[in-house]
């Protein structure tokens, strides 16, 4: 196979966040004419490549080459200007305007000096029906639209800028079939006509249908670049697990299953659960795998009383109790406790000292009445920092001087001042260093070994298999399988995540 | 393994070509927040005039045009600002200084005059322009910034008119204030307004010929440029608005700018309605809140990103239409304040409602 | 970020941060209005009367109403929201108090503020209506209200002897009665914000609402309780003009609002929340106090103390209170 000369190549590139290598020594390059898969699992830094290649984020190191040419992109619209668009996760639509407006939004048609809005209502019309949305009106508005369609309105205003390279991440998570066959239409025209296209995703048989070659990448590591059809799925899931387990994980206690604190009954929200049953006990670690974004988080909220409208029943000791706020579900017959998605604008009030935000949650437990007793505050945040040995210049510091492991920790701290008995964490370990994981990891265990009884959502497998007594594995708002002690591995998580998990088989579309 | 994607569960609307009245009814619905104002107004000033018991006059609808020409320009310089999720607290005073300018200069030979009147704007684009300076280049929030502005305009406005007075041309003064036909008989302008082909038009009122024009001449092309887009950005997402790489400063200092002039047309007709300026502090902070009170009407979200100058406009023609009625039926005038608040409270807890529908309650936050 | 928060401060000890900058600066300033008022009065009368004690509590007998407003202000700032319905709360709780009459003229005052205050806060915490637009419209509202009240004429009626104790009387021949008032407001205020729980959720919320709703703050009860003390406190301000003048009349309120807001501001409260201590607040109403009465001294006219408010409010801010660049 003849290969085609490199479109755009990065050369030697890494990228640190604080400690955390998020690329590492990267070598990469795409053609034009070619769809080219990125696989990896969660965090492997597919993500950050696109970042850097889009200019939103500036490398630490190395070089990148467009048509044999060196070029920086400190911004956005830098890389956009030099034909490389992105697709991101993230929606970067405006939700009060029009479609048209969005789709036209930087560099929109003009007669006059003045915005042409009949011009600029037959280019979206244009540009949706490429993406195969004649359908969405130009003129209605963003925020009234699902988010499938705002995902293909998304791709439509990427393709009003004329990419040369075009970066989709996991730009197909929340289409219908029928719109994904749209958009593998759309991207087949687009490599026909030369594009280079580059894309991301999680599921095995769209990579099987559009790519022509792979690239795996693994911690940050560029592994291997293959064309289409050279691995089978199986070698290629080998190749994104890839490493050995190191012991950086608490021992798991041997002992028979305890008596469950928490029953979940057929619980249902909206269209993100339908119907989750699990159980958990004092003493365990249950955890929540599968891929992002199918229900976890939503299983989690809905527990913590975030959530209107839920149905099913939860109970407690055989209580029935489904809280109505966080507040009754801190205060309830179980304290809960949730260590949030987002730590920067939920978990945390940055501005506010790490005095304050540790005992924001025990404000009750700290006070006589409406009074906060500051004798007893000092005590309990001094004991929360030497626990889990935050490294911190001051308590009445704010928390935004801390990194990102120890922020992480604050907000651990301020859950555990509660004295929880059911512990729930959506992704703890998201973006920060080894040490401090291995210490989350760790109090995670003692804390059941206390008594606690902790749901853990993480999207790292690694830490499912090292941290969970059990792991209860969800897709499309349904725990579709529950692994248990020695069946936690690596290709039973992945595979259930993929919810392929009934076909030994190789995955065939 | 056919398909991991969502399952059919999630099935959304299924392909439909395009229908011809969809263009239409999004249109409507994207008018929305008007389109209500719009038909408050209506039954408002209908039930105003079928109760009037002099029935229906030119005489009263000009006198009506007068009394909400100068609210409607300033609530339509509010929104400006709202679009952008701020607030300008300023436009009371602006439209006071500029008025106190109008006074001293809108009078003398036509030159003058002219020269008055291009005086009169220029000085309410420049004190928009000296807002926007101050929120874009000293980082204030521009409702403190604007509040502290508006005490310079005001105290600029007192050193002009200490007390009530000045004087404008009589002719424009009593021009503008009426109808197109006496408009066109001052000035002996269409066989002094008998041309047959005005008739038609002649008892539309001034004020409201003006109202369109500058929809037509200031308004409509301001959306319509990239300036006024990247005000709609900015009030949506400022991040996403420097994301996509829009001229954020240039547009916040367009949109006081547009604002101040705004203002300062409002001013400049109450002082030729007046034939006088006058530095009235308590004035110029009612005319700023009922301002905010007419965007919301007119269908303005205060967060910023939706809405409409000519949806302020509506806005304050239905607060004045609330008084006019109050006139006719005799309730002391005095009580107006108890259903102009009661109104407004009731048409934005409306509003409130929505918050039953959001399942997710962290939605409520943002 | 450059917002901080230390709410902390009485727990750990006085230390100089990002927060007493504005205050810093504010008392600076006070020093300088004064400076620059007996320099004006020495080389004109010859004298310095703005040094005088008597003087001083003269004015700050005078500050103490807007004082008060501030106070209560503030809290409402602090959460992210603002209360426009201050000016007709504290007319309305005046002319409740006199109307009544007898040994419930104060609590009557003070209660048609709260109330007044709670309704505020039902509409900006249960139905999300910005509070902007909600306090406007209860401010018509109570304005409606006290003109059916009163038939739109100053009310006859009186203050009570004990609300014109309060206002004009001297604790022996020297503290203004107000100037306690005033005080112990200030010292429940202090203590909310450093003490108790409602404090630190008041804080929490202005800086981020959905990560104090995650940690089980009930934020729209603090949101009612919040507006509802803001409302008391116009409501007693209103009691004690009233006594001051010794009756209630239409539009006492009008000239407290927005000296109120710039009292807060200079201070060194972020308009948008989160952020400010009390003790700024103090010193921001001394200061437009004596900028006040310096300019009486003076004799500048309504036009040049205009322009001066304006003035002093954007440089003031233009020294600390700038937002932070936006970026991505």
């Amino acid at each position: 196979m003849l290969e085609p000369a490199p479109f755009f190549a990065l050369e030697n590139i890494t990228k640190r966040y604080g400690g955390v290598h998020a690329l590492r020594n990267v070598d990469f390059a795409c053609s034009r004419g070619s769809i080219h898969a990125v696989l990896g699992e969660n965090g492997a830094g597919k993500s950050t490549l696109m970042k850097i290649m889009a200019g939103v984020v500036q490398p630490d190191e190395g070089s990148m080459i467009l048509e044999g040419v060196p070029v920086t992109f400190p911004t956005p619209s830098a890389a956009n200007r030099a034909g490389i668009v992105c697709i991101f996760q993230e929606l970067s639509l405006m939700p009060e305007l029009t479609v048209a407006d969005n789709i036209t939004l930087s560099s929109p048609p003009r007669r006059f000096g003045f915005i042409d809005g009949r011009a600029q209502r037959r280019r979206s019309e244009e540009l949706l029906a490429r993406v195969g949305c004649e359908d969405i009106n130009p003129l209605s508005r963003v925020s009234d639209l699902p988010l499938s369609r705002r995902q293909l309105v998304e791709i439509a205003k990427a393709l009003g800028r004329d990419p040369k390279l075009l970066i989709l991440d996991e730009a197909t998570s929340a289409l219908t079939s029928t719109d994904v066959d749209s958009v593998y239409r759309m991207l087949f025209e687009l490599k026909a006509r030369d594009l280079s296209i580059l894309y991301i995703s999680h599921r095995m048989h769209e990579i099987e249908a559009l790519a022509d070659r792979c690239s795996v990448f693994r911690n940050g590591r560029h592994i291997e670049t293959f064309a289409k059809g050279v691995r089978s799925n199986d070698e290629i899931i080998g190749l994104m697990i890839g490493r050995e387990i190191e012991g950086q994980f608490p021992e798991k206690p041997k002992r028979p299953r305890p008596a469950p604190l928490i029953t979940i009954r057929d619980l249902c929200w909206e269209n993100h659960l339908k119907g989750i049953g699990l159980e958990a006990g004092r003493g365990e670690i249950v955890g929540l795998g599968g891929l992002d974004g199918q229900g976890q988080k939503e299983l989690l909220l809905a527990l913590f009383g975030v959530l209107r409208g839920v149905r099913g029943t939860v109970t407690i000791d055989g209580q029935p109790m489904l809280p109505s706020s966080p507040r009754a579900a801190k205060g309830g017959r179980a304290r809960m406790a949730l260590v949030p998605e987002d730590r920067k604008s939920e978990g945390l009030i940055l501005s506010m000292s790490i005095a304050d935000n540790i005992a924001m949650a025990s404000l009750d437990r700290l006070s006589h009445g409406t009074f906060i007793d500051p004798g007893r505050t000092r005590q309990a945040v001094e004991r929360a920092i030497e626990q889990l040995r935050i490294k911190i210049g001051s308590a009445g510091d704010p928390v935004a001087t801390l990194s990102g492991g120890n922020q992480q920790k604050v907000v651990i701290a301020k859950w555990l001042a509660t004295d929880p008995d059911v512990i729930l964490l959506n992704d703890p370990t998201r973006g920060i260093d080894v040490g401090t994981k291995h210490e989350i990891y760790r109090l995670m265990r003692e804390l059941a070994e206390e008594g606690a009884c902790i749901l853990f959502y993480s999207t790292d497998t690694e830490e499912l298999i090292g941290c969970c007594d059990r792991v209860a594995v969800i897709y499309d708002g349904r725990v579709v399988r529950e692994l248990d002690g020695d069946a936690i591995t690596e290709r039973n998580l992945i595979a259930s995540a993929l919810n392929i998990v009934e076909r030994r088989e190789p995955v065939h579309v | 393994m056919s398909d991991t994607v969502l399952a059919p569960a999630a099935a959304e609307p299924k392909k439909k070509t395009l229908r011809w009245g969809d263009g239409l009814s999004l249109r409507w619905r994207k008018h929305a927040g008007i389109l209500g104002a719009l038909a408050l107004f209506l039954v408002l000033y209908l039930f105003y005039q079928m109760s009037h018991p002099r029935g229906f006059t030119g005489q009263i609808l000009i006198q009506n045009a007068n009394e909400v020409f100068a609210l409607a320009l300033v609530s339509m310089a509010q929104t400006v600002p709202v679009l952008m999720a701020g607030l300008d607290l300023s436009v009371g005073a602006v439209m006071t200084l500029v008025g106190c300018i109008a006074s001293h200069l809108v009078d003398g030979s036509p030159t003058d005059i002219a020269l008055g009147i291009v005086a009169c704007i220029a000085a309410g684009a420049t004190c928009g322009f000296v807002n926007g300076c101050v929120v874009v280049y000293g980082r204030i929030q521009p409702i403190i910034a604007t509040l502290a502005t508006s005490a310079i305009y005001m105290g600029l406005a007192l050193i002009l008119r200490p007390t009530p007075g000045g004087k404008v041309q009589e002719d424009l003064s009593w021009a503008v204030a009426s109808d197109v036909h006496e408009f066109a008989a001052t000035f002996g302008l269409f066989d002094d307004g008998e041309a047959t082909w005005l008739q038609p038009f002649a008892w539309i009122p001034v004020p409201l010929v003006l109202l369109a024009l500058i929809i037509l001449v200031i308004w409509v092309p301001f959306t319509r440029s990239v300036m006024g887009r990247t005000v709609y950005a900015i009030g949506s997402s400022e991040t996403a608005a420097y994301m996509s790489g829009l001229p954020i400063n240039r547009a916040k200092l367009a949109a006081f700018t547009l604002a101040g002039l705004f203002a300062g047309l409002g001013g400049l007709f109450l002082a030729l309605q007046t034939s006088s300026g006058n530095a009235d502090i308590p004035q110029a902070g009612a005319y700023t809140l009922n301002s905010i009170a007419a965007v919301v009407i007119g269908g303005t979200s205060l967060l910023g990103g939706t809405g409409s100058a000519i949806g302020s406009m509506i806005g304050a023609m239905v607060l004045r239409t609330i008084s006019f009625n109050f006139r006719i039926f005799d309730v002391a005038p005095l009580l107006q304040p108890l259903f102009e608040g009661l109104v407004l409270l009731a048409a934005v807890s409306i509003g409130g409602l929505k918050l039953l529908r959001l399942k997710n309650r962290l939605e409520i936050f943002r | 970020m450059s917002r901080r928060v230390n709410a902390t401060t009485a727990l750990w000890g006085l230390r100089l941060d990002p927060d007493d900058k504005p205050v810093a600066f504010a008392v600076g300033f006070v020093m300088l209005i004064l400076l620059i008022g007996t320099g004006y009065t020495l080389y004109t009368q010859g004298s310095a009367p703005l040094l005088q004690p008597q003087y001083l509590l003269q004015q700050l007998q005078v500050g103490s109403f807007l004082g008060i407003v501030a106070a209560g202000l503030m809290l409402v700032i602090l959460l992210g929201h603002i209360d426009l319905s201050v000016p007709w709360t504290l007319t309305a709780a005046a002319m409740i108090a006199t109307a009544v009459g007898g040994p419930w003229a104060i609590p009557a005052g003070i209660g048609v503020g709260l109330v007044v205050g709670m309704v505020n806060g039902l509409g900006v915490a249960y139905l999300r209506v910005p509070s902007m637009i909600f306090t406007l419209g209860m401010n018509a509202v109570m304005r409606g209200l006290m003109v059916a009240h009163t038939g739109g004429f100053a009310p006859q009626t009186a203050a009570t002897d004990l609300m014109q104790y309060l206002a004009v009387a001297r604790i022996g021949d020297m503290i203004p009665a107000a100037l306690l008032v005033w005080l112990a407001v200030s010292v429940a205020v202090v203590a909310i914000l450093t003490r108790t729980t409602l404090g630190r959720s008041i804080y929490a919320i202005g800086n981020r609402e959905r990560a104090a709703y995650l940690s089980g703050i009930d934020t729209n009860r603090v949101i009612l309780v919040t507006f509802a003390l803001s409302g008391a406190a116009a409501g007693l301000a209103g009691v004690l003009l009233a006594g001051y003048s010794t009756k209630a009349y239409q539009g006492m309120g009008d000239a407290y609002l927005l000296p109120a807001i710039a009292a807060v501001v200079i201070g060194g409260t972020n308009i948008l929340g989160g952020r400010g201590r009390y003790l700024g607040t103090l010193v921001g109403v001394i200061l437009i106090v004596l900028l006040n009465s310096v300019l009486s001294i003076m004799q500048m006219l309504e036009a040049g103390r205009q322009i001066i408010y304006g003035c002093v409010i954007i440089s003031m801010l233009l020294v600390y209170g700038r937002g932070a660049r936006v970026t991505g």
